[in-house]
């Protein structure tokens, strides 16, 4: 972590630190810049996006570079948050819970770690997903590198690219509804890094349960 | 290039429909290309260059006459030299002037994404506007004959506009001007198709060429630039003419089912947080019992 104090006086516990804030919001930046443009080149009824943004060649120009600030913001996820993100046997439980969790009667959801298991498909799904636009975004960049014995190449990308971006783009909207919307002190969180003590033990009872273990062996 | 005075078909990435469709008919235009007749000159290649301004580039010579292995975004005609041993004829030379085909459903215009980059003129021309061109290069993926070229330097993709600026103007293309055996022919599309249907029907009569037809791909719905082949059993043998050669599927699957499933999906999505949160409003954490000076949402 850093030099940033886990738990603070006034009992708040911090639950994203310095270095993840930043890595989240250089991903979100840049994944958001990406989704605009990448809507424009995706219907014609969108196109005006682009305009928006400086015109369609810029974006077309800036895409793959955005594209690449994205991924290696998610190689940096996944080398600090790979570990945590792990599925566990524990999970089994929580999914059938899952109903409990869509009608807020949290109560009736198990305990869940730093990250429940909702948030872990969020991120393997981004992850994922971002190596097949990293790829096929590649083919796409440099249309003359292509030769047309590898055609084939080129076809892939332009099926696979959209289709990956789709499943991004159907975790977002939940993330970006559930981070700002839905849940109350998540957007703090990610942009101040601290929580209340009831808010770490009604969302992420384990987790919270370790901190306090480890605050009070430190006293 | 520009046809403005042309009536518009089609227009690429455009949203609704086409302005001011329908209101003038327009002769569906055609280039015939006899196979059997080119000498390989390369007259065509040259007036070419001459008519759209485009000077000699470096090139690759691959122990072939061909000038250089494929078309480049400056080089739109390029006459393919293949050799072939015919059973009944012996050593052939197929010589087969390559150029972009303006395909009744062109599949450069079906990929693009930006509006007006690619338009398609009733009568059949499909012409490239530089100016809106955003440089993607999905016209390269759509394209079955490998035609749209990228320039690094202009960041942009070119083709052969069937001279377009001359068609407006009432002139042939500069191609079928330059040709010295009178192989290419310029007219209206039902004309060509007569012409070359004729002369095919000469070489299977009068020449042996038992297997001589007429290329125009049913597969792209017909090309505005049709062939007389000695052999159109078999196309490949011309420097690889595909045999059926249409839309790459993956362009459609994208274009069509993937496109409205995602857009089922991503309005589905937004309408589904709203309707969830009017349904079970915000997770509110409850005061901390035991610290409330220290628990809840500040």
């Amino acid at each position: 972590m850093s030099d940033e104090p886990v738990v603070l006086p006034n009992g708040r516990i911090l639950r994203y630190s310095f270095h993840e804030r930043m890595i989240h919001w250089i991903a979100a930046i840049s994944y958001v810049y990406l989704l605009l443009t990448g809507l424009a080149f995706w219907s014609p009824w969108l196109f005006w996006i682009a305009v928006a943004l400086g015109g369609g060649t810029i974006s077309r120009e800036l895409h793959p570079w955005a594209g690449l600030i994205f991924v290696f913001s998610t190689v940096l996820m996944y080398r600090m948050w790979a570990v945590q993100m792990k599925e566990e046997p524990a999970d089994k439980a929580w999914w059938k819970a899952t109903q409990h969790y869509i009608r807020n009667e949290d109560e009736s959801v198990p305990p869940a770690d730093r990250f429940n298991p909702g948030q872990k498909i969020l991120f393997w799904g981004f992850f994922w997903c971002g190596i097949l636009l990293l790829l096929s975004g590649l083919i796409l960049w440099f249309p003359n590198w292509i030769p047309w014995n590898l055609h084939f190449l080129r076809l892939a990308a332009v099926i696979i690219h959209p289709a990956a971006a789709l499943l991004t783009i159907g975790l977002f909207i939940i993330h970006v509804y559930m981070g700002a919307v839905l849940e109350e002190g998540a957007f703090a969180a990610i942009v101040r890094g601290y929580v209340s003590r009831a808010w770490a033990k009604e969302h992420h009872r384990l987790w919270y349960d370790q901190i306090v273990k480890g605050a009070s062996a430190r006293k | 290039m520009s046809g403005a005075s042309l009536e518009i078909r089609a227009i690429s990435g455009h949203a609704g429909s086409v302005p001011g469709a329908g209101l003038k008919r327009e002769f569906e235009v055609c280039k015939l290309i006899d196979t059997t007749t080119c000498i390989g000159c390369k007259a065509c290649e040259v007036a070419c260059l001459e008519w759209n301004g485009y000077s000699f580039s470096e090139t690759v010579f691959n122990n072939s006459y061909q000038t250089m292995p494929e078309t480049s975004w400056n080089y739109w005609n390029l006459i393919k030299f293949n050799e072939h041993e015919d059973k009944d004829h012996g050593m052939m030379l197929l010589m087969r002037k390559d150029q972009c085909m303006h395909c009744e459903d062109p599949g450069c215009l079906e990929a693009c994404p930006a509006d007006g980059a690619i338009v398609q003129y009733v009568n059949g021309i499909v012409d490239f506007q530089q100016e809106h061109c955003i440089g993607c290069g999905y016209c390269m993926s759509g394209c079955p004959f490998n035609i749209p070229k990228f320039s690094p330097e202009a960041r942009k993709v070119f083709k052969c506009t069937l001279c377009v600026d001359r068609v407006t103007a009432g002139l042939e293309p500069a191609c079928i001007k330059s040709c010295p055996t009178g192989c290419l022919h310029f007219g209206t599309k039902p004309e060509m198709k007569e012409l070359a249907e004729k002369r095919a029907k000469q070489l299977r009569t009068q020449s042996g060429f038992s297997d001589a037809g007429v290329y125009d791909p049913s597969g792209v719905a017909g090309t505005h630039v049709i062939y007389v082949l000695h052999d159109a059993k078999n196309p490949e043998l011309y420097g690889g003419l595909p045999a059926n050669p249409s839309i790459p599927w993956t362009v459609k699957l994208w274009k069509h089912p993937l496109k409205w499933l995602g857009n089922l999906a991503m309005v589905g999505g937004l309408v589904g947080v709203a309707i969830h949160y009017l349904r079970f409003g915000p997770k509110v954490v409850k005061e901390d019992e035991e610290n409330p000076e220290e628990g809840g949402k500040r």
